[in-house]
């Protein structure tokens, strides 16, 4: 190859390489300008603060659907955020070799099942004994779709800590329990929120799993025993309406998630990103 | 009871491989003895199970007796737990916790111990960083990170941390390898400080170092202790030709 050649050759890949970076993050932008277009003229101060509106009414909005998805949103974490990260600390820190391997295999398992047999699971075992559709039973499916991704990501992070922090806290005379909660975790603290903040984005716009769990409702929250609006559901149920207004809403809806989900994880790294913080 | 370390028939594995073999000595209390001997010697391994560090590591074994200060360290029930907060540790590399603060460091043995009065936690930290010859350096910035101080301070910082529960027993794992020799002086001159309070460990490459800051040397080659004695006696009249070949730098 002649120095010449060489020079196309290197500025030819280069740009190549450049491009697919590009189309990686087209979609996102092509979704985002989207939205944008067709949802931004729906998203007022009603639609924050207003119920939806009987057919033939013009106007209203999603606020409860907006509080619903949020209470969703905080049941799904507490059910499974305690679970998931303990239990990738177990996969990270056992010695023993056949109870982890068949925890992680399955846990991979749980994270292809389909979400609406998720939902379905969910049907079967909060639903059908309550006798009814419920907030619990929906926070409960997005709690299980969660959970393999807290546990494989907490699992991952905890594995980065350097062995010599453990040694070192264990020189100092501190029983392993409290090495676990007070050194290890805390090191691996700011990527397992990121791992946090994935599943949380990823669940908040499930909609199967709620189909029959959550059921969707046009009022306020009333109670976690009974069923609950959700953004996804509302969006769904408006789309596929015949009513102009209720799509330009369904879009507003979409949008508002997105940044739903955007704000979360922008407020989660602000809140943790204070103090020291060990590994990423 | 001050009668230092005894170690009788002492052996160790990792998995399968015997890596000391019947070691016996007794160790001065409130002195320094040296640990030295190539790379792969089981000079580390024999620290590590002084404070049942040993067993840390997954397949690790270890058969024989070891008193420290009269405490039998591997008398059936005893919880390692409680050995490791008489025998404090100082490693290779330096390994502050990089989610505390220079402060939360040096008393974390003591936090995380149970103990939580602000002003006793206090009083630990400032003593801890005088002994370590630190408190000079970082008094204004005990709230910075750990891992924000040069490699030397981190390395005091690690021996605050350990001298702050106030143990017996410092063990000390090469402590002075990954740092300068400026660093290492400083070290250096510390231990000579701390050895009329404590009973110190040293595992060292640095056959200077070891002639510098200890009263008694151990020579380990292949997992046995090959040669013990008064410092000065083993590198200027070695009893045994093994000992003298590695001083001299014929092998290792």
């Amino acid at each position: 190859m002649t120095p010449r050649s060489r020079r196309v050759v290197n500025v030819v890949m280069s740009w190549l390489a450049a491009a697919a970076a590009g189309l990686v993050v087209l979609p996102l932008l092509l979704i985002l300008a989207f939205l944008l277009w067709q949802g931004a003229s729906a998203v007022n101060v009603d639609f924050f603060a207003h119920l939806p509106k009987p057919v033939g009414e013009v106007g209203g909005g999603m606020a409860n659907a907006i509080v619903g998805t949020l209470i969703l949103l905080t049941l799904a974490a507490i059910l499974g955020l305690p679970i998931g990260i303990l239990g990738g600390l177990y996969l990270a820190e056992s010695r023993d070799r056949r109870l982890p391997w068949v925890a992680r295999f399955l846990a991979d398992v749980l994270n292809g099942v389909p979400s609406i047999v998720v939902g379905i699971f969910a049907y079967t075992v909060i639903v059908l004994p309550m006798r009814r559709f419920s907030a619990l039973a929906g926070g409960f499916a997005l709690a299980v779709i969660m959970l393999p991704i807290v546990v494989r990501t907490s699992e991952e992070l905890v594995r980065l800590v350097p062995a010599s922090l453990r040694e070192a806290a264990l020189a100092l005379g501190i029983p392993q329990w409290k090495v676990l909660l007070r050194v290890v975790l805390p090191t691996a603290r700011a990527g397992i929120i990121t791992g946090v903040m994935v599943a949380i984005a990823r669940v908040a716009g499930e909609t199967a799993p709620l189909l029959f769990t959550a059921f969707g409702n046009r009022f306020w929250h009333q109670g976690l025993d009974q069923p609950i609006a959700a953004l996804p559901l509302q969006i769904f149920a408006y789309a596929i309406a015949p009513y102009d207004d209720w799509h330009r809403q369904a879009w507003a809806g979409a949008l508002v998630l997105i940044g739903l989900v955007f704000v979360v994880s922008f407020a989660a790294r602000l809140a943790t990103s204070g103090r020291f913080t060990g590994v990423r | 009871m001050a009668d230092g370390i005894v170690v009788r028939d002492l052996n160790a594995w990792f998995g399968a491989a015997h890596v000391l073999h019947g070691i016996g000595v007794t160790i001065a209390p409130k002195a320094v003895t040296a640990v030295i001997g190539p790379s792969g010697c089981g000079k580390s391994t024999f620290i590590r199970c002084l404070n049942r560090m040993h067993e840390v590591v997954p397949g690790a074994r270890v058969t024989g007796s070891v008193l420290v200060e009269g405490m039998d360290v591997y008398a059936p029930g005893l919880d390692p737990v409680q050995v490791r907060r008489k025998i404090g540790m100082v490693f290779q590399k330096p390994n502050p916790f990089p989610t505390m603060s220079v402060f939360d460091n040096v008393v974390a043995g003591l936090r995380l111990g149970g103990v939580r009065e602000r002003s006793v936690l206090d009083e630990a930290a400032e003593r801890a960083l005088r002994q370590a010859a630190l408190w000079d350096e970082v008094k204004d910035q005990l709230g910075k990170s750990g891992v924000s101080l040069s490699g030397g301070q981190q390395q005091r910082v690690c021996i605050a941390r350990a001298l702050a529960v106030e143990p017996e027993v410092l063990l000390m794992d090469e402590p002075c390898s990954a740092l300068d020799p400026i660093a290492t002086a400083k070290i250096e001159e510390l231990i000579l400080e701390l050895r009329s309070t404590l009973t110190i460990v040293i595992v060292t490459h640095n056959m200077q170092q070891a002639a510098r800051v200890s009263e008694t040397t151990g020579f380990f080659l292949l997992g046995e202790l090959i040669e013990f004695g008064v410092t000065r006696q083993l590198f200027t009249n070695p009893h045994d030709k093994r000992t003298e070949d590695y001083i001299t730098g014929r092998f290792g």
